[in-house]
């Protein structure tokens, strides 16, 4: 965006940018994840992952965070949205109305008694189409002369 | 579907294969393969004559919407049967005299006949169905087929002009009449007109009944050209002269004729349609006849002829719907009005025709209508001059010709009204008289006119453009046809009575017909030395007195101002109706947005609070209110703070972080009202959109970028005071006054056991109210694609 090309030595920046970028990460997967337990979800979990990446954007430029992530923001939006409507559908199947949830506790190695709840999918759903859609706006106003 | 039904809508089914023929058989004229069908339909309803004569009718119906009780019910009775031997019968004649009339090469057959075969169905159709609802669908369609008629040569000016002036004034008079239909069926509950007739009784006292029958005059008297709507006929007469001879002049401006006999055992009875109805008729009849004498064209003579005729019959129904008032007089005494307006009627038919297509003759032949560059013609036209002579003596009412009968019989009417005694008419009924009477005259006078300017006098070559001749036999059958009726129903007038007219009346005024079942209408061509007699020599004399010296007192026209006259008034009112409501919506539709957010937020304030007002909604209560605590007053001051330096701000980026505050004070208040997703969300979609803010405040114009501080507008703060004052009311009222119990129990009871979470937000979120979340998240992608396609497809400026 700023286009006076003052050189700026960014190495604090940068450097404290390739840790923190983990932690936020690690921390958007934990409100992800534990959203349907404790405050979180996949809203704000989707945010906080782009915003992960907007910091990388602004400790870098567009061109490295694209080399680095080479995703189409627009393709996770849409897949996103596509596992929403897949969620609601996979319903039908069960002739249960469209977007009905169930769960299940089961028993798993290493992480023991978990529920695991097709409402979960529905908000990975939610997770994509808010990275993609924060990261789309970003990247194209950033993009832009 | 019966053949009834077939016969009405054949003309619509045979329309659409014109085009066909016409392409297919260049060679004939198309004119010829459409002639068969009037023939056909003609022979057809003659058929039906027998059957009225004996005082029987025929129905039939389809089913069209029977649940809302319109259906397409076809019935002949003697009124309709006489129109519609009329509307075929001229129409056969029409056709034939059309084929020579328009030339095989130059014009748009294709386009004529089919509007022509339109005309003829919904003609048809007006004067053959019993439901109100489908003769008005008709109604409409002969409207419409007339306008494309009109214009039928429409790269002309004043044939769109005449098109478009025809065309507003009757579907003026088309919607107001179905106005007076409805109230019709809301007072009966009924369409069909029969149904109706047996329910006047009921039904002469409704508040409705007045309206009613003042609306469906409207539509009568604009669709027969009655004063002042007569206005668009003359205008008509830039449509082809077939046209012209068939539609407006014999079959219909006689709709509106139609219409009002066929209501006449509605409203009869009451004093007003007697009124309205000959009033306006016998004013129309002077008033036409006065305006025929100063015109120079001869379709324009016509045109004011056949208002003023038009009037004449209209102003006879009127006056034989007196007929009904009078219990202790002889009854035929009075049915002779009914009885003139009939015959009138045929014999107005068939000279007129006669007369337009005489007129078309001249018109073909010399090149112009315009009476003061003709004269002389009668050598070169022999048979068109005697057709014209026998038309025109028609119309003056001179024997041996059927006008004179029927003008013996409306002076009998007339004279029968000023010896009235219902309504008090012993003084305004000798203003029937002297109308009648000087109309008479003036008719007389445009009648010679017509023929004498036309055929003979100097004959001046040098102003015509082509050179006269006879025209070709083709062209002249028809009107020798109707010339020869002319003559026909003078010596035989009784040959009509019995089949026609009898059941026509029977049907127009039903109340009155004798013992034996028939009307006592022996028309006889002698009445002893009576008034009548009295006046029409009257007539013939000042009539000749004064064609003989038009040119002295012709100057009375320019006495006339043209601002006052009716065409002016409408050609203004259309331009001042244009220019205000541009002007209106000039004034109001300006532009700025900031105009319509203050009507719609002056809207806002204005309903919600007139309603809160009326209905004395507002209520205060703090029950259930809980209470106070510091670190809300904090918050909140902190919220008031930031929002009044967001609107006082000089700056706009004070204005942006000021805002951005306000958002992180309302993260808090989530915060201290446990909502922590909300909180979570808020304060990083906060973040999102002050730095969204900031970059547009970075890319704002130079130009623009001078800080300035926001105006002060009394309107803008009255409206924000207002909605904001409103929208509090609502809020505290709305709190006040809890209607039932919120459903939020369900959720804290079920959202672990039937959702498997604890996270009650996220629960309902993601599965009780999924289904939302669905389209959210639709819409955020749908913004994303937005901003994505808006920066990245703009068209690049010098592609522009």
């Amino acid at each position: 965006m700023n286009k006076k090309n003052i050189k700026v030595n960014d190495l604090i920046f940068q450097t404290v940018t390739k840790i923190v970028v983990f932690i936020i990460i690690l921390y958007s997967l934990h409100l992800f994840f534990s959203g349907h337990y404790t405050p979180g979800g996949g809203f704000v979990g989707g945010l906080m992952t782009s915003s992960a990446l907007v910091l990388l954007l602004l400790a870098y430029d567009v061109k490295t965070v694209k080399n680095i992530l080479p995703f189409n923001y627009i393709n996770i939006a849409a897949s996103g949205l596509l596992i929403a409507v897949l969620t609601g559908l996979g319903s039908l199947f069960f002739k249960v109305p469209f977007l009905t949830h169930s769960f299940k506790y089961v028993d798993l190695p290493l992480l023991g008694e978990t529920s695991l709840a097709t409402a979960v999918l529905f908000d990975l759903a939610v997770y994509l189409v808010v990275i993609g859609v924060t990261m789309t706006i970003i990247q194209t106003i950033g993009e832009t002369e | 579907m019966t053949l009834l039904h077939l016969a009405i809508l054949f003309p619509f089914l045979f329309a659409i294969f014109i085009p066909f023929l016409y392409k297919y058989f260049r060679n004939i004229h198309t004119g010829w393969f459409v002639l068969i069908l009037p023939i056909a339909l003609f022979t057809y309803f003659s058929q039906f004559i027998k059957t009225t004569m004996s005082g029987k009718t025929v129905i039939e119906t389809m089913n069209w919407i029977p649940s809302l009780g319109i259906n397409f019910t076809a019935y002949i009775d003697g009124l309709s049967l006489l129109f519609a031997l009329l509307i075929t019968g001229i129409g056969s004649l029409v056709i034939l005299y059309s084929i020579y009339y328009l030339s095989k090469e130059k014009e748009k057959l294709n386009h004529f006949y089919v509007y022509l075969l339109l005309f003829m169905g919904a003609m048809l159709g007006v004067v053959l169905s019993d439901n109100l609802i489908v003769l008005y669908t008709f109604w409409e369609l002969t409207s419409l087929s007339s306008f494309l008629l009109i214009g039928y040569w429409y790269t002309r000016e004043k044939s769109r002009y005449g098109a478009q002036k025809s065309m507003l004034i009757t579907i003026f008079g088309g919607l107001a009449m179905l106005g007076g239909f409805i109230m019709l069926y809301m007072m009966t509950g009924s369409y069909s007109v029969r149904e109706i007739i047996t329910a006047v009784a009921e039904i002469s006292t409704d508040g409705l009944f007045v309206p009613a029958l003042i609306f469906i005059l409207l539509g009568a008297f604009t669709k027969s050209a009655q004063f002042p709507f007569y206005i668009w006929l003359p205008d008509a007469m830039e449509a082809p002269t077939p046209v012209s001879a068939y539609l407006h002049s014999a079959t219909m401006v006689k709709a509106g004729i139609y219409l009002v006999a066929r209501l006449s055992p509605v409203f009869a009875i009451s004093p007003e349609w007697f009124w309205l109805v000959s009033l306006f008729g016998i004013f129309t009849m002077f008033w036409g006849s006065f305006n025929a004498v100063k015109q120079t064209d001869l379709k324009a003579i016509l045109a004011f002829s056949t208002v003023s005729q038009l009037g004449m019959i209209m102003s006879l129904l009127g006056i034989g719907a007196a007929a009904l008032h009078i219990d202790s007089m002889n009854d035929s005494y009075f049915t002779i009005a009914t009885l003139a307006a009939i015959f009138h009627l045929i014999n107005h038919a068939t000279f007129k025709g006669s007369l337009f297509m005489v007129a078309g003759i001249v018109d073909h032949e010399t090149g112009t209508r315009d009476i003061r560059k003709l004269g002389g013609l009668m050598s070169f036209m022999p048979i068109t001059f005697t057709i014209s002579i026998i038309g025109a003596f028609s119309m003056a009412g001179l024997p041996p010709f059927n006008g004179f009968l029927s003008k013996e019989m409306f002076f009998t009417g007339v004279l029968r009204v000023a010896e009235m005694n219902i309504f008090n008419l012993e003084t305004l009924g000798i203003l029937f008289l002297i109308f009648a009477w000087v109309g008479s005259i003036f008719t007389f006078i445009y009648s010679m006119v017509l023929v004498f300017k036309t055929f003979t006098g100097k004959y001046q070559p040098e102003k015509l453009e082509k050179k006269p001749h006879e025209a070709p036999i083709g062209m002249l059958i028809s009107p020798i046809i109707l010339a020869s009726l002319v003559i026909i129903f003078f010596f035989f007038p009784n040959i009509l009575s019995l089949s026609i007219i009898d059941p026509a009346m029977q049907s127009i005024i039903p109340s009155l017909i004798g013992e034996n079942g028939y009307f006592d209408i022996e028309i006889s061509h002698w009445h002893g030395w009576s008034p009548e007699l009295f006046m029409t020599i009257g007539v013939v004399i000042i009539g000749t007195i004064g064609f003989l010296s038009l040119a002295k007192w012709r100057k009375i026209y320019n006495l006339h101002p043209k601002k006052l006259t009716l065409n002016k008034a409408y050609d203004t009112s259309l331009i001042a109706l244009d220019r205000s409501s541009s002007r209106f919506t000039k004034f109001y539709m300006t532009g700025f947005i900031r105009d319509y957010l203050i009507y719609i937020f002056a809207f806002f304030i204005i309903i919600l609070g007139t309603t809160i007002i009326i209905k004395d909604a507002f209520s205060f209560s703090l029950k259930g209110a809980a209470p106070i605590g510091l670190y809300e007053v904090i918050l909140a001051a902190v919220m008031a703070i930031g929002t009044i330096t967001t609107i006082f701000a000089k700056s706009r980026l004070t204005a942006i972080i000021a805002l951005g505050s306000v958002g992180y004070s309302l993260a808090l208040f989530f915060v201290l009202f446990r909502a922590p997703d909300l909180a979570l969300t808020q304060l990083i979609v906060e973040t999102v959109s002050v730095a969204l803010y900031l970059l547009c405040f970075y890319f704002l114009p130079e130009l623009k970028k001078k800080d300035k501080k926001v105006s002060f507008k009394l309107t803008n703060f009255i409206i924000a005071l207002g909605v904001g004052t409103i929208v509090t009311l609502i809020a505290l009222s709305a709190n006040s006054e809890r209607a039932s119990q919120t459903i939020s129990a369900f959720f804290i009871e079920n959202s672990y056991t039937l959702a498997g979470g604890k996270n009650m937000v996220n629960v309902i979120l993601v599965d009780f109210r999924g289904f939302d979340t669905l389209f959210e998240i639709t819409v955020l992608g749908i913004a994303a694609l937005g901003i994505y396609s808006m920066i990245k497809l703009r068209v690049k400026e010098e592609e522009k």
